[in-house]
């Protein structure tokens, strides 16, 4: 029964299928939505039936002159309490698994730290994840490894390892922003003067897109994000080669720099 | 007041003379002003209301356009029918239009003109703050549009910070929005504390609060929410505009401020402001309902103390509007739950007037129909909205198309729905003649039809990641379908809604001739002609149950006989 509905992911439930939280999110919402649909087809078919059935008609009976019925309305009172109480209750055992971050899978990337999202109480499960600071401006997201050998910055494109849990730290530096990638689970908002916390870990490597949820400015709808996700091996490689482009390009400018200032182009 | 009421067997009395009223003369006065110099200077509350309902429903009407406008730059991926800079104009103008200058006061419109006549009284408490509240609301309406020549605010109707600080909108549209905000304030509260006023003092003789009409206690609850509501987001826009203007930091990180406060300040207006906004509408449909199916309202008690009930709740819910905002769990959680539990009052109603309908004999007029699709609409905004609760869920649908749908359901499918019901039903008594059933029924089915369109697969658009509040979108990104559906069921609706417009206009002066009492209804409002005398009452009726125009019936075929036609007080012959 749940895993029935996953053909109808963003149609009628969540997009999943690329984070454990995400799936835990899929999950909640089908239960929710499975409990929701009798009572939607109560509520429409008694509703659809009396206007059918006791419409008015020649010779039809007449209406039943009644002003309330204190166990009826005691009972529909408790009953919809106690499917509020069953909802609470479904929501709190998956809470754990969707907010805070688990361990790493066997064979992820070995450079991982601990952490956790909800600090200072550790990591549910232990084990090493990869922090990543990420910060919203106007109209892109900034990345950086804080825990890896810098300088490691990147724009645009999130590259993480697989197999690995990713804890996202998000702040902005301008106007609030929203961090969104539908199959990694929820959003979380980038909000000045505030970090942020949100996690994923995928399986399987490819590329995941989202974009700014907050209202940002005009360019709200061309703030993209992508999370590029790589074997670990990959990872690593990819790692030293950024780190190795960012100080070229670095030692590039300081060169040009004293060039054009030789010229007397700069000061 | 004590001298002028009379009992039931006067009132009847009363009526059975009608041929001599009671005449008196007056000497000395200055004559009354004529033409438009009449409504310029009216505080007639019924002259009040219907400037009030004729202004709100214009602010509907351009309120709607924006969103025509808005679908069409939907309609298709990668379109560039207006610019993004528009767009977020067109989002904020729409969103603050519907919100501040159409709902919260066409309601005041309403209860302005029914208040008094259905609690039996000759006007509002205080006539001149009344008409004051009105020509405020229509000064922060012109206010906001004149922003239209310069730059309209651009930062969504909730004016997020720092966005809608200076150093990210420097033009003065969002000054615009805050002075708006300011008026619309002014003149709600004003507006509050002449209903509070009105419905603690001037109920007839008899009324007891237990035989309130259900829509005057949610207009009492409307009042009472809107005193303790927007003094916060009065509050919050006067920081920002010092914000902007004068060099403090309320919400400006740099300086020590925090943007999360703009957003406490303004949901803990903002919740309530649903509440609000919906309350009188489950008022009007607890009204309709016992009306065309005959029946007494079911649970007059339970829909009463749920009403309270829900406002009180409504306080303590408004972080549920932050659950992706940097915020602890347990606060989370908090507002979870009580997010919840303000569904178990607002089920309560719905069961009620399920079972108000549940053997009745029901008749299909206008007003029953658009009144019977609120229950069916608002169950799926209820719904989505439980789900939204769920701060898990919510972290995935928060901000995007699913709650641009869920917030639609509730408040166009059960709001908008029930105040068309309620045009169609008090129309005859504001006018004196009854709408066309036709044009109603037809209006209703391109409604219904072209509502669900929009909005049904805009819950899909959600949940595949279409956010809010965006100008455009690749067409990789699978959402072109949901939005073409969505923009052509927002034209049929739009149609729909013009049909009815036209209704109003047309019935006018070719509507069939009302009477007191179209309907055969409950309340006081229908004692008197239609439409009403400035005076509404020369006899105020002592009421002994919540349906006092049975009562006036019954006792007219007790002393008569008879079936009575129309019970009613005389109309003074005309010279």
């Amino acid at each position: 029964m749940l895993a029935a509905p996953s053909a109808f992911a963003g149609v009628i439930t969540p997009e999943k299928g690329g984070s454990p939280n995400a799936d835990d999110i899929h999950t909640l919402y089908v239960i929710v939505l499975i409990i929701a649909i009798p009572i939607f087809l109560l509520v429409e078919g008694v509703l659809i039936w009396s206007l059918i059935r006791y419409r008015r008609r020649k010779g039809g009976p007449q209406p039943a002159q009644i002003r309330g019925n204190t166990p009826l309305e005691i009972s529909w009172t408790v009953g919809a309490a106690l499917i509020l109480v069953v909802l609470g209750v479904i929501t709190f055992v998956y809470l754990d698994d969707i907010g805070n971050p688990p361990a790493s899978l066997p064979g992820g990337f070995q450079g991982a730290q601990f952490a956790t999202i909800d600090q200072p109480s550790p990591p549910r499960s232990g084990g090493p994840t990869l922090r990543v600071r990420v910060n919203g401006q106007q109209y892109l997201w900034r990345y950086e490894y804080p825990d890896l050998p810098g300088p490691n910055y990147s724009y645009y494109e999130l590259v993480v390892p697989t197999k690995t849990t990713v804890v996202l730290e998000v702040t902005a530096s301008d106007v609030i922003h929203s961090w969104w990638i539908p199959k990694l689970g929820g959003k979380v908002d980038a909000t000045p003067g505030y970090v942020n916390k949100t996690w994923f870990r995928i399986s399987k490597p490819g590329r995941y897109v989202g974009q700014c949820a907050e209202l940002c400015g005009p360019n709200h709808a061309d703030m993209r994000a992508v999370v590029r996700a790589v074997e670990p091996a990959e990872f690593e490689a990819w790692l030293r080669r950024h780190r190795i482009d960012i100080l070229e390009a670095q030692q590039a400018l300081a060169q040009q720099r004293q060039e054009r200032a030789r010229r007397g182009d700069v000061q | 007041m004590e001298a002028a009421t009379v009992a039931p067997s006067d009132a009847v009395r009363a009526v059975r003379k009608a041929a001599s009223p009671p005449e008196v003369v007056m000497h000395g006065l200055r004559p009354a002003p004529r033409g438009w110099l009449s409504w310029l200077t009216t505080t007639d509350h019924k002259r009040i209301g219907i400037m009030y309902l004729v202004l709100t429903f214009t602010f509907f009407l351009i309120g709607g356009v924006e969103a025509l406008i808005i679908r069409l730059q939907l309609a298709q991926p990668d379109n560039t029918l207006v610019t993004p800079e528009a767009y977020n104009a067109l989002v904020t103008m729409h969103g603050s239009t519907m919100i501040f200058l159409f709902f919260v006061p066409v309601i005041a419109g309403f209860a302005n003109y029914l208040v008094p006549l259905m609690i039996g009284a000759r006007d509002m408490a205080f006539p001149r703050l009344n008409a004051f509240s009105f020509w405020t609301l229509l000064f922060a309406g012109i206010t906001f549009y004149a922003s239209l020549f310069f730059h309209p605010p651009a930062a969504g109707w909730t004016s997020y910070t720092p966005l809608s600080d200076d150093a990210f909108s420097p033009d003065g549209g969002i000054d615009a929005w805050i002075l708006m905000i300011h008026l619309t304030t002014i003149s709600s509260l004003a507006g509050a504390v002449n209903f509070i006023a009105t419905i603690h003092n001037m109920r007839a003789p008899g009324m007891t609060w237990g035989r309130l009409p259900l829509f005057v206690w949610s207009i009492l609850i409307y009042s009472y929410l809107l005193v303790l509501a927007l003094p916060s987001l009065s509050a919050a826009a006067t920081m920002l505009l010092t914000d902007r203007h004068f060099g403090t930091a309320f919400f400006d990180p740099a300086g020590g401020g925090s943007p999360l406060l703009w957003q406490h300040l303004f949901w803990f207006f903002g919740h309530p402001e649903v509440y609000i906004m919906i309350l009188p509408m489950f008022g009007i449909v607890s009204e309709v309902l016992p009306v065309f199916a005959r029946k007494p309202i079911f649970g007059y008690k339970a829909i009463a103390a749920s009403t309270v009930a829900i406002a009180f709740l409504s306080i303590l819910v408004w972080a549920h509007h932050m659950f992706t905002t940097p915020t602890a769990e347990v606060v989370l959680a908090f507002f979870m739950l009580s997010s919840f539990v303000i569904a178990v009052p607002t089920g309560i109603k719905i069961f009620n007037w399920l079972a108000t309908l549940w053997r009745g004999s029901i008749e299909f007029k206008t007003p029953l129909i658009f009144a019977a699709a609120l229950p069916g609409l608002f169950v799926i905004g209820g719904i989505s909205g439980v789900m939204l609760a769920i701060f898990p869920i919510d972290w995935q649908v928060h901000d995007t198309y699913f709650v641009v749908a869920h917030f639609h359901y509730v408040l166009f499918g059960g709001g908008a729905f029930a105040l068309i019901a309620g045009l169609y039903y008090w129309y005859p008594k504001m006018t004196g003649r009854l709408m066309s059933e036709r044009l109603g029924k037809l209006s209703f089915w391109l409604m219904f039809i072209g509502f669900n369109a929009t909005f049904l697969v805009q819950h899909s658009a959600g949940l595949s990641g279409m956010p809010r509040r965006i100008y455009d979108y690749a067409a990789s990104s699978g959402w072109g379908d949901y939005n073409l559906i969505s923009t052509i069921g927002s034209f049929i609706l739009g149609i729909g809604v013009l049909v009815t417009v036209f209704n109003a206009a047309w019935s006018l002066k070719r509507g069939q001739i009302a009477g007191n009492d179209p309907w055969h209804a409950n309340t006081l409002e229908w004692f008197v002609p239609s439409p009403p005398p400035e005076n509404n009452f020369d006899q105020i009726p002592r009421v002994r149950s919540l349906e006092p125009m049975q009562d006036l019936r019954a006792q007219v075929r007790s002393t008569q006989g008879q079936p009575a036609g129309t019970v009613a007080q005389p109309v003074a012959p005309t010279r």
